[in-house]
């Protein structure tokens, strides 16, 4: 046992988590005390009596037992926004391109998974299934999301941008575009001949559904359940233990240490005896089973999944990885938290703090504000400079 | 010289078709065509695709006469995926054809609305077996029909009713189209009047995440939710609302009335207070003259009719008993697109499966039926087993 041990380097296990630790409090804290100090404000203005008048409760009172579930939806999307943004982040790092077809490996991924578990639910399995079978078929929907859009990554840089790989960098991107468009209607195409429908939704089945109570808040006339549904700590936790596993693939082995030779230098990578090509491949495949997997689990917390389900989360994700700094793993990491969490304060309060005059609708604009923002002082992205290392 | 020779084959190939098109058009002489546009693909082709089957049953069932006068009448089926700009691209392509003589369809008041713009500037009769939003008919367009109610009396009924189950608060969602937007704002509206206080009316296009739209909701916590819209998105909503501890009422529209809320929403719609939708059209099972549309359909689709099925079988027959009427006139030659539109607006008193229709001078029947119905079982089979809460007979607005 301690010789096995031996061979593992714990630091690179526990380092990540600390990371996304740290991450998370971090950025969840700042924008708590923005809103919280917001509500503050916003007390003493007619927001404020204009609530007092509706719901009976002060912005404060109201913001601050909003916070916690707002958090913890927040921190969700955000961990999936992350395994997104590592796949655009990774294939960045060793070629310098954008690959925009990503957000379709994500999409087939996740209809990979809902269809093996349609399947299920049609033989019967699903129904009747205990509680550990439930969540053996479930991980086994993410397995198979994985492989089936790794293996795709992997076909598509083959196909589609390996050929391209010496033209000037605008090429692949165009390709990367066109594989995307490709890969939408593929999918509609094989929905559509096999099943007649190509909007499909995730089968009820488990214990996903129910909740865990922590307890009850009073908010002026109304009580407010504060709780999380175990789906939602089932894709934190998924996604917790695949950022872990690709950083110590990364940081810890000897593919790791090829994959970042080569995105450091890739004709000093070849002359030192590294495949290049088969650590490109290996690059997209490890993006893809990423992307596979948040794909499944999307589904799992969404429950309705169709063939565009991929640019709205693939844009975020792709937003995720510039705002940390496109190319460095950290940054995607910090990238996804901060987008998934702005984007649901925003969602959540803007309805408020502006008395109903701008909803929940337009809480895409801090997010891609918040881009140009870090796009204009901070081009090289948050985390940027910091790290020296890119891949 | 290679160059001319390709211009001189084009030209050749040009003529060649064009001699074709009008061999074709010179033989189907009597050939009628009756399009239908409803969503085929997409969310809401559970509901899209009955609607071409009841009226490819009724053209089936109905069409005897007209083949007795020597017509051959076919279906061209289109498919709006409810999306006004399909819809369009679709109306165009109808009625550029000269055999289609008039039109069933759109499930969508956002897609059936620009539609007939277009069937309005070429004078082809529509009649509609599910759009429910005032404009439309309210625009007075002569070739625009309909055969079901409206929404400005349907949000008034949903908000009676929440009014009578003792509703205080709700907070009103929409998806932000023609149909959703319109029958949430009649809903608002009324109650407003009701004395119910509105804690919210928000619009949204999402269709996954609906974490943050339901904060406010949740922190709110009405005692009913009303989703102006269609069922996937409303269901699903209902649904995350559901996860997050909410306990009371959701409410929808007749875009709630599909299987596939049951599917999506499963045992989340029958926990807390339940959920009510409200609707032009009930199940087929409660008009007396379905008996026989429901075995037909059944046995012909192996699948219970969804609603506005019967609706759409009912336009036809109005569709079809027009151009009759416009064909006998015309001493049994093809009449004009105009004659047929003049036709649907004289027929009077109209018998069909769900009703007897009259149209007024604007193309809504005379009176219409609203519902109330709830939803008593997760299971997707067994929709339009819902029972009705609530019938009521009204005329439209003047």
């Amino acid at each position: 046992m301690k010789r096995f041990l031996r061979y593992i380097n714990v630091y690179e296990l526990v380092r990540p988590i600390g990371q996304l630790l740290k991450f998370s409090v971090g950025s969840a804290a700042v924008m708590s005390a923005i809103v919280v100090a917001l509500a503050l404000v916003l007390d003493q203005t007619a927001v404020g009596v204009h609530l007092m008048d509706k719901l009976n409760v002060t912005v404060f009172n109201y913001t601050l037992s909003n916070l916690p579930q707002v958090v913890i939806d927040g921190l969700t999307i955000g961990f999936v926004y992350a395994a997104i943004a590592l796949g655009y982040t990774m294939v960045y790092g060793v070629l310098q391109f954008i690959n925009f077809a990503h957000s379709e490996i994500f999409a087939v991924g996740a209809f990979v998974g809902v269809e093996l578990l349609i399947f299920l639910q049609s033989a019967g399995v699903l129904a009747g299934a205990s509680l550990f079978m439930a969540y053996a078929y479930l991980l086994l929907a993410i397995l198979l999301g994985m492989l089936a859009a790794g293996g795709l990554a992997v076909a598509v840089e083959r196909i589609a941008y390996r050929p391209l790989r010496g033209a000037s960098r605008l090429v692949p991107l165009i390709s990367a575009i066109g594989v995307s468009f490709l890969l939408q209607d593929v999918i509609r195409l094989v929905e559509g001949l096999t099943t007649g429908q190509f909007n499909r939704i995730m089968p009820t089945f488990g214990n996903f559904d129910d909740r865990i109570i922590f307890g009850k808040l009073v908010l002026g006339a109304s009580k407010l359940t504060l709780g999380i549904s175990i789906k939602s700590i089932i894709v934190i936790v998924v996604a917790v233990l695949m950022l872990v596993g690709l950083n110590y693939l990364v940081n810890a082995t000897r593919v790791g240490k090829a994959i970042r030779a080569v995105a450091q230098d890739m004709p000093t990578a070849s002359l030192m005896g590294i495949n290049v090509n088969r650590i490109i491949s290996l690059t997209f495949l490890v993006g893809g089973l990423l992307g596979g997997a948040a794909g499944v689990l999307y589904a799992l917390k969404f429950t309705r999944i169709d063939p565009f389900i991929g640019f709205f989360p693939g844009l975020k994700a792709f937003t995720a990885a510039v705002l940390g700094g496109i190319g460095n793993m950290t940054g995607a990491l910090l990238g996804g938290i901060i987008l998934g969490l702005l984007e649901t304060f925003a969602g959540s309060y803007m309805g408020v703090f502006t008395s109903g005059a701008a909803g929940s609708e337009y809480k895409d604009i801090f997010a891609f504000s918040i881009l140009i923002l870090v796009l204009i002082f901070r081009p090289q992205g948050l985390m940027g400079k910091n790290v020296g290392q890119k891949a | 010289m290679s160059k001319r020779r390709i211009s001189v084959f084009s030209m050749m190939v040009a003529a060649g078709m064009t001699l074709a098109l009008i061999g074709s058009a010179g033989a189907a002489d009597k050939a009628i065509k009756i399009a239908t546009q409803s969503p085929l693909s997409g969310d809401q082709s559970l509901t899209g695709v009955d609607i071409k089957r009841g009226a490819e049953m009724a053209l089936e069932q109905l069409a005897g006469p007209l083949t007795a006068l020597g017509f051959k009448v076919t279906l061209a089926p289109f498919d709006d995926q409810a999306n006004p700009d399909n819809g369009v691209a679709n109306a165009k392509q109808i009625v550029s054809d000269p055999a289609i003589l008039g039109i069933v369809g759109h499930y969508n008041s956002g897609v059936q609305i620009p539609s007939s713009e277009v069937y309005h500037t070429s004078g082809l009769v529509n009649v509609s077996p599910a759009n429910t939003n005032p404009k439309v008919t309210t625009r007075g367009y002569m070739e625009v029909n309909r055969i079901v109610g409206r929404d400005d009396v349907q949000g008034v009924v949903g908000a009676d009713f929440a009014a009578a189950k003792g509703v205080k608060t709700a907070f009103v969602v929409h998806d932000k189209s023609a149909y959703g937007q319109g029958i949430a704002e009649f809903f608002k509206k009324r109650a407003e009047e009701n004395k119910i206080k509105l804690l919210g009316f928000e619009g949204t296009e999402e269709k996954a995440n609906f974490d943050a739209l339901l904060s406010p909701v949740i922190a709110g916590n009405p005692d009913m939710v009303y989703f102006g819209g269609m069922a996937a998105q409303a269901a699903l909503m209902f649904k995350q609302a559901r996860q997050k501890g909410y306990e009371g009422t959701f409410m929808s529209d007749d875009g709630f009335d599909s299987a596939d809320a049951a599917k999506i929403g499963d045992k989340t719609l029958l926990a807390g207070g339940g959920t009510y939708y409200s609707t032009v059209a009930g199940p087929a099972s409660v008009y007396p003259g379905t008996a026989k549309f429901i075995t037909d359909f059944t046995a012909k689709y192996k699948a219970a009719p969804q609603p506005f099925a019967a609706q759409s079988y009912d336009s036809m027959a109005i569709v079809l008993k027009a151009v009759e009427n416009a064909a006998v006139a015309n001493k049994n030659e093809v009449p004009t697109r105009a004659a047929v539109t003049k036709a649907v607006r004289d027929l009077k008193a109209f018998k069909g499966i769900t009703g007897t229709y009259t149209f007024n001078a604007i193309g809504d029947p005379e009176k219409s039926l609203y519902f109330i119905q709830q939803v008593k079982s997760a299971d997707p089979a067994a929709w339009s087993n819902n029972p009705i809460v609530k019938t009521l007979e009204i005329a439209p607005p003047k």
